[in-house]
């Protein structure tokens, strides 16, 4: 156990490649937490797919032990979180657990739209910051502006800015000395009642979940009988520990410490992210504020390419929720794909994540279909229904008007880009809130509706910024418009799980796109094939695909009747990535390709 | 006693004799251009593969051999004699013997017609390819037209039964050229004609510049599609199509390459050939090495050319036979599969038949003369 004065907890913010993973990293290497020899990089992204992505999707803790240079022993704990948008709402909750942050900036790029995002929630709950700049080994390095930009567009005191460089460990020292000096040691009482947060939670195949702490008062020791005090249910403690970031018992936790408990516990769904902890007799009866959980706001379809797999992505499907509280999923039977499951996700990336796993982890090739938000269907009754998908939109004479949600996208892009930013926003129907300059970069805020940035927004952003763009997102709420729901028909029958909800205004643009995209993305077939798209009744697109005309091994190649033989073995698998429907077969990646937009 | 299975197809033998002049720039059969061969050494090892080949079934009757290319009309005359001599001593042959050798139409071949004819020789297929001087040039061939039909008329002079190759769907060649085409190489009468569409081959001169994007005027689909109805209505009453590309007066088909469509067991010696046989209702397929100088290698030193030999599965022997017999105007015969294998087609059959793919009279099924020209999506639905 440590004196309170000697603890610091803080979290690192920054927009991604600004260099948090490697700084931790040198941090962990600079004290000796890790034996050198067992050192690997990024040690914190535990996932392989975070790793290979170089993106923290979990928080992830280690504690470090420093002697600092006025001779004391303190306990850092550091709490990497998670820097995608999709995992925003996580990031604020694992803020709420320490109390102060380093903002790291790569000082040859300077501050980025996920800098500002971060470190607004850093702001928001209270946090002491200390600003770093990193990559100084670089030569586009440029402390001044970046300096100068911190102050600017974020608002905070940048004079006592770290110059480091995470590569070559330049300056960690003096981070070390600055997280001790400049952040302040928690506050807690030890002799009072047991409270702690949980921070976090996650299953572990050998010690069940794992419940990630912070003591604000109190003890918690192994043996302990705890109640979670939002439901009310009691655990026996059987292990006590903190990450090193392996994971190493101790007997007791006390205030201002950050660490884990096991008590076999079988569901992430039963622990719940913010939830106060006490102890079953004599605990506290204050409990903290809570979070809301977070709710998924993309769904999309996943099913199986070989519908012969559908139990085993069943299977797969329940063990990844076990794990991710914030990932939703109920069956869904679909005309086109047969069975699969109608899935939520807190955004794209968090969606890419689930489906890589699956993929990967469980070796099941999955057909994806487009993604799409919640609508606030209101009925002619005046009730509302949550529409998670196109297939189920309710009868039109039934319905009064549609809401979609909306979200405030903050795009920091170089000058020369920002016409091509704003007519990108323009199309997907956006409203322009700000328009401010940083520098050479311009920052704008945009209102868009979320349907118009789940699907390729992103990609698009990318792509007319040559990548230079960066973008970050809020939910703002719900917003009344023209929405329609669009059908495509392929050879007459209506394909569901290419059905998509659109703005009444865009809808013919967006169906004639579609079908023209499916006329390349279908083969030919022996008939010629209408591909249509249509609200209600009334068709506003259509293009034909023509029938299959030459398909034949004109000369004869003697007797080899296995090159025959192996070209039909080839037709056939190029058959089986398709989708039979009716007498057409789509193929696979079609329904997600068909939707991208290319203007 | 019944028939058995291969017997209903006959048993023939290929001889593959992999070298050119020059190498057209479409062709992808295994042809090379080599300054010297050593033609005794060449003829030694024919004659030593047949002598391989003959052991298990000097007791059938043979009814075709096939001199196929590659440049077999370049061979020298005492090779092919030698060959033919020899397949009489290992074999007794039937009272119709078909001796087929493709000849490329340049007076090198042309001198050695009556030689080869001697040697036993009944029935050559001149590969004129096309009847206009510019497009011939642009296929890479070393013959014009004059001389490409003087050849076919000298050929016709010498042997029984002749043949003419032309390929057509070529790079800016219309609609109403082919007619004019097709219409002055029917006028000759020939009693046999093979009309091939140009395909682009990958790992061809042709293919690269396809790729490229730099191979132009070559038909699109719906035209050649025009092109091969065209062909179809024109030889209909002279030389109906008896197989995909193959045209023939009735009696006049290619016979040894009836045995490969109608699943018949085929010998094959020489680079890259491939054979089938059939023995105790087990088949065998066989690939001799594809490179000259390997197979030459091989033959010498380990006594056989074939490079691989390996069992053809009931499965895979019923898949071929379809995939075969079905360019055929006389179609395939499902006596001639297993209960399963029949079974499992009857629904699709049915389903092609309803959608006017697919004809049926009794055992026999064949592919609707005008849908050969999308042949192989009929058989992916016939056989996925
Ligand atoms: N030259 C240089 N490269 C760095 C430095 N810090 C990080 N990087 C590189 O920047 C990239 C992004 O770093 P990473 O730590 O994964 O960023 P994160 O996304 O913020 O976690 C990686 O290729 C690092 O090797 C530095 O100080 N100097
Ligand atoms: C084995 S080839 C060789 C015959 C002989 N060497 C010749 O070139 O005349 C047999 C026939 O296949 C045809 N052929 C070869 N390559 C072709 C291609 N790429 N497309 C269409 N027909 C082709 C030609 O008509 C050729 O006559
Ligand atoms: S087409 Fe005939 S001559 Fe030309 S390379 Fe091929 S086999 Fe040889
Ligand atoms: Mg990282």
């Amino acid at each position: 156990m440590t004196e309170l004065s000697n603890i610091r907890n803080f979290s690192i913010v920054a927009h991604i490649d600004h260099g948090k993973s490697t700084l931790a990293d040198r941090l962990i290497q600079e004290t000796n937490t890790v034996a050198t020899r067992d050192m690997k990089e990024q040690m914190l992204d535990s996932m392989d797919i975070e790793r290979e992505r170089g993106i923290t999707i979990k928080a992830n803790t280690v504690r470090i032990d420093y002697r600092a240079d006025d001779g004391q022993d303190y306990v850092l704990n550091l709490i990497d979180t998670p820097g995608h948008v999709d995992f925003a709402y996580e990031v604020s909750r694992s803020m709420r657990a320490v109390e102060g942050s380093l903002l790291v900036v790569d000082s040859t790029q300077g501050v980025e739209a996920q800098t500002l995002a971060n470190v607004y929630q850093a702001i928001d709950a209270d946090h002491e910051i200390v600003p770093v700049l990193n990559k100084i080994d670089l030569p586009a390095s440029d402390l001044d502006r970046v300096a100068e930009q911190i102050e600017d567009v974020i608002g905070i005191d940048a004079s006592g800015a770290i110059p480091v460089s995470a590569k070559t460990g330049q300056g960690i020292h003096e981070t070390l000395e600055a997280i001790v000096q400049h952040l302040p040691a928690p506050k807690g009482d030890p002799d009072a009642p047991l409270k702690a947060m949980l921070v976090d939670s996650w299953y572990d195949a050998y010690l069940g979940v794992i419940v990630l702490v912070r003591i604000i008062d109190g003890h918690l020791k192994k043996g302990d009988r705890i109640k979670f005090m939002s439901n009310n249910t009691t655990h026996h403690v059987d292990r006590i520990g903190v990450f090193k970031p392996a994971m190493a018992e101790i007997d007791r936790l006390g205030p201002g410490e950050i660490g884990f408990l096991t008590a076999s516990i079988k569901q992430v769904r039963d622990t719940r992210v913010g939830d106060t902890i006490t102890h079953e007799k004599h605990g506290t009866t204050d409990a903290l504020p809570g979070f809301k959980p977070s709710q998924p706001v993309v769904f999309c379809g996943l099913f199986p390419v070989d519908s012969a797999q559908f139990e085993d992505l069943r299977d797969a499907i329940e063990k990844l929720a076990l794990n991710d509280a914030s990932f939703s999923y109920e069956m869904e039977t679909s005309a086109a794909l047969g069975f699969g499951f109608r899935c939520g996700f807190l955004g794209l990336l968090h969606l890419e994540v689930i489906r890589d796993r699956i993929e990967r982890e469980y070796d099941i090739e999955l057909i994806t279909t487009a993604p799409s938000v919640i609508y606030h269907v209101y009925m002619r009754d005046g009730s509302m229904v949550e529409l998670h998908n196109p297939a189920d939109m309710p009868d039109l004479t039934h319905v009064d008007h549609l809401e979609e949600p909306r979200i405030k996208a903050t795009i920091l892009v170089p000058d020369e880009y920002l016409g091509d930013v704003l007519k990108l926003c323009q199309d997907r129907r956006g409203i322009q809130e700000d328009l401010t300059y940083a520098g050479s970069r311009a920052m704008v805020v945009y209102d868009l509706p979320l349907n118009e940035v789940v699907f390729d927004f992103y990609d698009r952003l990318k792509s007319v910024t040559k990548g230079y763009a960066s973008f970050d997102y809020q939910m703002t709420g719900y917003r009344e418009d023209f929405l329609v729901k669009m059908q495509i028909l392929v050879n007459d029958e209506p394909v569901d799980a290419l059905s998509i909800m659109v703005h009444r205004d865009r809808a013919e643009q967006r169906g004639r796109a579609m079908c023209e995209k499916l006329k390349d993305l279908i083969p030919r077939h022996m008939f010629k094939i209408p591909i249509q798209a249509a609200i209600g009744g009334r068709i506003i697109a259509r293009e034909t695909l023509a029938a299959l005309r030459k398909d034949v091994t004109a000369k004869c190649y003697g007797g080899d009747a296995t090159r025959k033989r192996k070209l039909l073995d080839k037709q056939k698998a190029g058959k089986k990535k398709m989708r039979q429907f009716g007498k057409v077969d789509i193929p696979q990646e079609a329904f997600i390709s068909a939707l991208k937009m290319d203007g | 006693m019944a028939l058995e299975n291969w017997q209903l197809g006959g048993f023939g033998l290929y001889i593959h004799w992999p070298f050119c002049q020059a190498k057209c720039p479409y062709c992808d059969f295994n042809s090379h251009v080599t300054a010297s061969i050593n033609q005794d050494r060449w003829a030694d090892a024919y004659l030593n593969e047949l002598e391989r080949v003959a052991g298990d079934t000097s007791d059938r009757v043979l009814s075709t051999v096939f001199f196929g290319g590659g440049t077999p009309s370049l061979m020298p005359a005492k090779t092919v004699d030698a060959i033919l001599t020899k397949v009489s001593d290992l074999w007794t042959t039937s009272n119709d013997f078909e001796v087929t050798l493709e000849a490329n139409p340049t007076s090198t071949e042309a001198s050695r017609f009556r030689d080869f004819r001697t040697a036993g020789v009944n029935r050559v297929s001149v590969g004129v390819q096309a009847l206009n001087d510019k497009d011939l040039k642009a296929l890479g061939r070393l013959h014009t037209t004059t001389e490409a039909l003087r050849v076919y008329e000298t050929a016709r002079s010498i042997f029984q039964r002749t043949s003419l190759d032309l390929i057509y769907a070529r790079q800016h060649q219309s609609l109403s050229d082919w007619e004019a085409e097709l219409d002055r190489a029917l006028a000759f009468a020939p009693d046999h004609l093979s009309l091939y569409q140009l395909t682009i081959e990958p790992d061809t001169a042709f293919g690269r510049l396809w790729d490229m994007g730099t191979l132009k005027g070559v038909p699109d689909d719906n035209l050649a599609a025009d092109m091969y109805e065209l062909t179809t209505d024109m030889t209909a009453d002279t030389l109906p199509a008896y197989e995909t590309s193959n045209y023939a007066n009735s009696g006049s088909e290619s016979r040894h390459n009836l045995i490969y469509w109608r699943g018949g067991d085929y010998l094959a010696i020489g680079p890259g050939a491939h054979g089938r046989t059939t023995f105790a209702g087990k088949r065998t397929g066989t690939v001799a090495w594809r490179n000259p100088g390997m197979w030459l290698e091989a033959v010498e030193k380990q006594k056989t050319g074939d490079m691989t030999i390996e069992d053809i599965s009931q499965t895979d022997r019923e898949t071929e036979y379809l995939l075969m017999a079905l360019r055929l105007r006389e179609g395939a015969d499902l006596s001639r599969l297993s209960d399963t294998a029949r079974m499992g087609l009857e629904a699709k059959i049915e389903e092609l038949n309803e959608e006017g793919l697919l004809l049926r009279s009794g055992d026999i099924i064949n592919v609707v003369p005008e849908k050969q020209i999308v042949l192989n999506a009929i058989l992916v639905r016939l056989l996925a």
